[in-house]
C-alpha cells in the first residue's frame, strides 16, 4: 500500500491522542482497526526510514508497541 | 384516497388512559377522555356520516354532516368538533339528522359532476358513499346555475393530478398540507361559493412550493387529488404492509397492488416511524422496479472492454467462483472481499458478511456506513456504549430545545423533519449548526433561535466552545455526570472545556460563529429541560467526525439529557438500512452486534454455528481495499448494492483501483456506474420482490414484504447463498426468517427479534431480549450500556484540508429531496423533474469576484481533480464556502473531493474540500472521458449475447 497514506492515517490517529501524550492509545486503535498487511507496511517503513513523516507519538507507539501490532509475533 | 383498508375514526385519538362512559346511540359505552363524539361513536362500531373530517388531521367543523343529536343540548352539534363528556347521551339517526344530513349533501352534489363511473375514485370515494349513507335519492337545485364542473385539471405534478371539479373545498388538503407535513402550500384562495383550493400563489402545482410529499393526495376524500398511477390502472385490489427502501426514517407503506402491479403506496397509519405520512420518494418513486434499465439476466465477461454475454443462473455462479477460487489460490485468501449493502435487508446483509468470513475466510468486509456513519458507531460506543441513537422518532414530541448539527432533515429525512416541525411549531426551541441557511432555519411557522453558521471543518471547537459556556457558567448537570459517568474522566473533561482555547471569542475566530450566539445557543440547549441533539453527515464526514460525536455526547451527558425522552443523541441515517447493515457485523473489525473480532468468546459462538474458524484479525476496510487493489494485493471483489464509484471521494483513484482488480462481482438493479468496471453481473433484486427486515435510524426492525416475483428470478439472498455453496461454504436457508433466528442466536442485542415477534408488533427497536421482550425505544434508560458513561477529551485538530491561494473555497456536499444517494434509483423516476442535474450553490459576492453567473456553467477544481457544472448564485451559502450534491454522475462531485478520511474510520472527509470556481463554456476533460466510457460501456451491454444453457 501507498505508505504516504498509511502515514497520514497513522499521524491522523496520533493527533486525536496527543494530548494526553497516549502512545498506547495509538498502537491500540492501530491493532483493533488496521488489517495486518497496513500494520506490517508501516512497521516496515518504521524499520526502513526510522519513521519519515510519522509524529512523534506515533513514532513511539509503533516503536513501543510494534511487538503487538506486528501480525508475525 | 386513504388506503383501501384503513378504517377512518373521523379524529385522532386522544392520547390519555384516562376514560369516560357515555352513551350512543343508546349504547353503553367507555371512550377516552377527550375523545369527540365522532371517534367515540366509530371507534364503537357507530359511523357517523363525515366529510371533512379524518383521524389524521385536527377536527375542523365545515362540512356539517356529522351533525348528531346531544341530550340536553340546543341544535346539531358537529360530531367532529364535540368532546365527549361523562354521561352524555348521543343519537347519530334520527328523522331530522337525515333530513339535515340530506340537505347538505344536495348542496355538495349540486356542484359536483355526476361521472362516478368513469372517476378514478369510483368505488373509495366518500362523497359517493356519503350520498348513499345519507340516502341522497334527488337534488333540488338542478346543476344549471352557477358552478365549478368545467374547472380545468392542474396535471403539472408527474405523480398526481388535481381536478378542481370534484373539489368540495373541505380544505383536508390544506390542512394536511399543515399538519402532516408542515410546509404550508395550500390554501383556500376566496370565499363562499367562490372558494378554491389553491397551490402556492395559485399557480400549478409543480411551480408552487408543494413538495409532492402526497399527504393531500392521501387526505382527499374524492378524486380530486388522485394519484395517476390510479388513473392508469385502476382501484387496487389488496395491500401489503411493508417498508420504504429509502432513507433511515424507514415508513411502513400499505403497496395497494392488483394482481402484482404496485397501483400506488400509501403510507401505513400505523406505521410506527412515520404515522401515515410520507415523502415524494417513498410515496411516488418506486417506478424504477420496473424501469427498463433493469438488468433481469445474470452477465459475465472477461475484461472491462468485452461485451457482456447474458448467461443463466447456473453459469454465472459457477463462473463467479471459479474466478474466486483462482484469484485465492493464486494470491491468497486475504486477496478477496465483499461489500454489504445499506439497501438490502438485514438478512442478506447478514448472509455476504458470513459468506466473507466462513467462505472466503478473511474479515474483508465492509458496508457503505464507511463513508457516512462509521463515526457514529465508533463515537457512540466509545462514550455510550452502543453503536447506535438513543432515542425513538417519537421522542422529539417531548423535546422542549432541539439542536440539528450537520444534518437538512426535509431533505434527507423528510417524514422525521414533518415529525419535527410540528413539535417546533408547538413551541420547542431550535439551533441549527450548519455551514449553509438549510430550510428549517426559517420556513413556515419554524425558525431557529439561533444557527451557527459555522466554516466547514470547525465542528469540533463548536462543540468545545459550547461546552465551555455551560460548564464555565455552571450549567452542567453534575449529579447526573457523577452519578451516571465516571467522575474523574468528567473532572478531566470539564477543565479541558473550561480552557480558553475554547472561550467563545477563541472559538468565534476558530469557527466564524459569533461568540454571542454560541453563548445564547449553549445556554438554550443545557436550560431545556429537555434538550435533543439530532445529527447527519455533516457531524460525521470530517477527518475529526469520530471526534465530533464524542463531543456531542459528551455534552448531553454533562447536562444530563440523556436517558429518557424528550433528549439524547441521534443520528440520522442515510440509507434505509445503514443501521441494520451495521447491527449485521458487516465491518471488518466486528461480528453481529458491534463485537470486536478480537473477543475470543463471540468468535467461538460464532465458529461453533458456522463450522469454521474465523480470522482474528481485521480486515480491510473499503478505502483499504481501493488502495490494495493498486498495490496489487486485493484481486477480487463481490458488490452487493453499493455504487462506490459514484459516491465515495476521489473518483480517480477508485477507477483505477477497478480497474486493477481481476474479477469484480456486481449484484445490483441497473449496470451502475461500479458496475461498469464489472467482470461479472449478478441482477439484483427490489424491495418489493422479497422478504426480509430493515432497521431504521431509531433501530427500529421492521418487514419488508414480498409482493411480486424476483424479476431475475432470484432474491438478493438467494444469490448470496447460491455463490456460497459455489464456494464450498454450504448455506441452506429455505427462507429469509432463518436467517433472522440465525442472528437472533447469535447476537444478544437481537436475542428476541424474530419474524414471528416483528409480526406481533408490528415492529421492534432493539435491544430486544428476555429484558426487554418488546424491544428498547430509549436507551440508557438508568444507566449507560457500557456501565459507567464515558467523558472523552475532544481536542480540535484543523483538518489538513485548508483554502489557500491556489483553491481559496471550501466545497460542502450534501442532498436534495428528491434523489435519494447516488441517484441509481430516483434518476429512474420523475423525480427527475425536480433535479436533473447537481448544482454548485456559490454566494453572490465569490460569484461576481469570478464573474459567473447565476446558472453558468463553471469549473469546480481541488488538488485531486475537476469538474464543471451549473452555479446557482445564493445567499443560502456563506462567502468562501461552495455546495453541491452528488446525485448525478456526470456531474462528477466526486472528482474533486479527496482521500481525506475521519481519523478512526476512515470515513472520507466530503464536507471540507479546498477548491476553485471559474466560468468555462466546456465539460471537464474527465467528464468527456466519462461520457466515452459510459457509451462504451453501454454499447457493451446493449451488444450483449445469450448463451444461456
Amino acid at each position: 500500500m501507498e505508505v504516504r497514506r498509511l502515514v497520514k492515517m497513522a499521524n491522523d490517529i496520533g493527533a486525536f491522542f496527543e494530548r494526553g501524550g497516549d502512545a498506547g492509545g495509538v498502537a491500540n486503535h492501530i491493532r483493533m482497526f488496521w488489517d495486518p498487511r497496513m500494520r506490517r507496511e508501516i512497521l516496515v517503513h518504521l524499520d526502513e526510514t526510522g519513521g519519515d513523516g510519522l509524529t512523534p507519538i506515533v513514532r513511539e507507539a509503533l516503536q513501543q508497541h510494534g511487538h503487538e501490532l506486528d501480525p508475525g509475533s | 384516497m386513504q388506503s383501501i383498508t384503513d378504517r377512518d375514526l373521523g379524529t385522532p385519538r386522544p392520547k390519555t388512559t384516562r376514560t369516560v362512559t357515555v352513551e350512543i346511540d343508546h349504547r353503553t359505552v367507555e371512550v377516552p377522555e377527550g375523545s369527540t363524539v365522532m371517534h367515540a361513536a366509530a371507534a364503537n362500531g357507530i359511523a357517523v356520516p363525515k366529510l371533512c373530517a379524518t383521524d389524521s388531521l385536527e377536527p375542523f367543523g365545515s362540512c356539517r354532516l356529522c351533525l348528531v343529536e346531544i341530550e340536553g343540548r340546543r341544535g346539531y352539534p358537529a360530531s367532529c368538533t364535540t368532546p365527549v363528556e361523562a354521561g352524555m347521551k348521543v343519537r347519530t339517526q334520527s328523522e331530522r339528522l337525515a333530513d339535515l344530513r340530506r340537505g347538505v349533501m344536495e348542496l355538495y352534489i349540486s356542484d359536483h359532476p355526476l361521472d362516478c363511473l368513469t372517476c378514478p375514485a369510483n368505488g373509495h370515494c366518500e362523497l359517493q358513499d356519503m350520498a348513499g349513507a345519507v340516502g341522497l335519492r334527488d337534488v333540488r337545485y338542478g346543476y344549471e346555475g352557477v358552478h365549478h364542473l368545467d374547472a380545468e385539471t392542474d396535471a403539472s405534478n408527474p405523480y398526481f393530478a388535481f381536478d378542481p371539479s370534484k373539489c368540495i373545498v373541505c380544505s383536508r388538503c390544506v390542512r394536511a398540507c399543515e399538519e402532516t407535513q408542515g410546509t404550508f402550500a395550500l390554501t383556500v384562495d376566496g370565499r363562499g361559493f367562490a372558494s378554491t383550493i389553491a397551490a402556492g400563489m395559485n399557480e400549478p402545482f409543480m411551480d408552487s412550493e408543494c413538495v409532492s410529499c402526497g399527504a393531500c393526495v392521501q387526505a382527499c376524500p374524492t378524486s380530486t387529488l388522485m394519484e395517476k398511477s390510479v388513473y392508469a390502472h385502476g382501484q387496487p385490489d389488496r395491500t401489503v404492509t411493508t417498508t420504504c427502501a429509502y432513507c433511515g426514517v424507514g415508513c411502513s407503506f400499505k403497496a395497494e397492488v392488483k394482481g402484482t402491479q404496485v397501483v400506488r403506496m400509501v403510507p401505513n397509519k400505523d406505521g410506527q416511524a412515520n404515522h401515515g405520512h410520507s415523502c415524494v420518494k417513498g410515496r411516488f418513486a418506486y417506478g424504477y422496479a420496473s424501469h427498463p434499465d433493469r438488468i433481469t439476466q445474470p452477465l459475465v465477461r472477461a475484461s472491462i472492454d468485452d461485451p457482456w454475454k447474458e448467461v443463466s443462473w447456473d453459469d454465472a455462479i459457477a463462473h463467479a467462483a471459479s474466478e474466486f477460487k483462482r484469484i485465492r489460490d493464486r494470491y491468497g485468501r486475504n486477496a478477496l472481499g465483499g461489500i454489504t449493502s445499506s439497501r438490502c435487508t438485514n438478512e442478506e446483509a447478514y448472509l455476504v458478511q458470513k459468506l466473507v468470513r466462513a467462505g472466503f475466510g478473511n474479515n474483508n468486509v465492509d458496508t457503505c456506513a464507511r463513508v457516512c456513519h462509521s463515526p457514529t458507531g465508533y463515537g457512540l460506543k466509545t462514550t455510550l456504549g452502543t453503536s447506535a441513537g438513543t432515542q425513538a422518532f417519537d421522542s422529539v414530541e417531548e423535546a422542549d430545545v432541539v439542536m440539528i448539527i450537520g444534518a437538512n432533515p426535509t431533505d434527507g429525512h423528510p417524514v422525521f423533519a414533518s415529525q419535527m416541525k410540528r413539535r417546533l411549531r408547538a413551541g420547542a426551541r431550535l439551533i441549527i449548526v450548519d455551514p449553509r441557511v438549510i430550510d428549517l432555519v426559517r420556513t413556515p411557522h419554524v425558525q431557529a433561535d439561533h444557527h451557527l453558521q459555522l466554516r466547514p471543518g470547525t465542528n469540533v471547537a463548536v462543540i468545545n466552545g459550547l461546552a465551555h459556556v455551560i460548564v464555565t457558567e455552571g450549567l452542567t448537570d453534575d449529579a447526573f455526570a457523577n452519578e451516571r459517568c465516571d467522575p474523574d474522566e468528567y473532572a478531566e473533561w470539564k477543565a479541558f472545556v473550561s480552557h480558553e482555547k475554547y472561550s467563545p471569542r477563541n472559538v468565534e475566530r476558530m469557527t466564524g460563529v459569533r461568540a454571542e450566539t454560541l453563548r445564547r445557543a449553549a445556554r438554550l440547549y443545557a436550560k431545556g429541560p429537555n434538550s435533543a441533539i439530532y445529527y447527519g453527515l455533516g457531524v460525521t464526514e470530517h477527518s475529526q467526525g469520530s471526534t465530533m460525536v464524542i463531543g456531542m455526547a459528551n455534552l448531553a451527558m454533562a447536562t444530563g439529557n440523556i436517558g429518557r425522552e424528550g433528549v439524547g443523541v441521534s443520528p440520522l441515517r442515510g440509507q434505509n438500512n445503514v443501521q441494520g447493515s451495521c447491527d449485521m457485523g458487516s465491518f471488518p473489525h466486528e461480528l453481529s452486534g458491534y463485537r470486536h473480532l478480537s473477543d475470543g468468546e463471540t468468535r467461538r459462538l460464532f465458529q461453533q454455528d458456522w463450522g469454521v474458524e474465523i480470522d482474528p484479525e481485521p480486515g480491510l476496510r473499503i478505502p483499504n481495499m481501493f488502495d490494495a487493489a493498486l498495490d496489487g494485493s486485493f484481486k477480487g471483489m463481490y458488490i452487493q448494492g453499493e455504487d462506490f464509484v459514484q459516491s465515495d471521494p476521489n473518483t480517480q483513484h477508485i477507477e483505477a483501483a477497478m480497474r486493477a482488480m481481476e474479477c469484480v462481482i456486481v449484484q445490483d438493479l441497473f449496470l451502475n456506474e461500479t458496475a461498469k468496471f464489472a467482470h461479472v453481473f449478478f441482477p439484483g433484486a427490489t424491495f418489493l420482490e422479497k422478504d426480509g427486515t430493515f432497521t431504521n435510524a431509531e433501530r427500529r426492525i421492521q418487514r419488508v414484504r414480498k409482493i411480486m416475483p424476483p424479476a431475475a428470478g432470484m432474491a438478493d439472498w438467494e444469490v448470496t447463498q447460491a455463490f456460497s455453496n459455489a464456494m464450498g461454504y454450504p448455506m441452506r436457508y429455505a427462507h429469509p426468517s432463518e436467517i433472522m433466528d440465525e442472528i437472533a442466536r447469535l447476537t444478544p442485542t437481537f436475542r428476541g427479534v424474530s419474524f414471528e415477534t416483528i409480526d406481533r408488533l408490528g415492529s421492534v427497536q432493539w435491544p430486544c431480549n428476555d429484558a426487554m421482550p418488546e424491544g428498547t425505544p430509549t436507551m440508557h434508560v438508568g444507566g449507560f450500556v457500557r456501565g459507567k458513561g464515558k467523558f472523552v477529551v475532544t481536542e480540535y485538530v484543523e483538518t489538513d484540508e485548508r483554502s489557500s491561494r491556489r483553491f481559496p473555497l471550501l466545497l460542502t456536499t450534501g442532498r436534495v429531496l428528491a434523489q435519494y444517494n447516488v441517484g441509481a434509483q430516483t434518476r429512474r423516476t420523475p423525480n427527475r423533474e425536480w433535479h436533473d442535474e447537481d448544482i454548485l450553490e456559490i454566494h453572490p459576492h465569490d460569484a461576481e469576484q469570478r464573474g459567473i453567473a447565476d446558472g453558468g456553467l463553471v469549473s469546480l477544481a481541488s488538488r485531486v481533480g475537476d469538474t464543471v457544472l451549473k452555479a446557482r448564485v445564493t445567499e443560502r451559502i456563506q462567502p468562501g464556502v461552495v455546495y453541491t450534491t452528488f446525485h448525478h454522475p456526470l456531474c462528477g462531485t466526486n472528482v474533486v473531493t479527496t482521500e481525506n478520511s475521519d481519523w478512526a474510520t476512515n470515513c472520507p472527509e466530503y464536507k471540507v474540500t479546498a477548491v476553485e470556481v471559474a466560468p468555462v463554456t466546456r465539460l471537464s476533460e474527465w467528464q468527456e472521458q466519462y461520457r466515452d466510457f459510459t457509451r462504451k460501456q453501454e454499447d457493451l451491454l446493449r451488444e450483449r449475447a445469450s448463451v444461456r444453457t
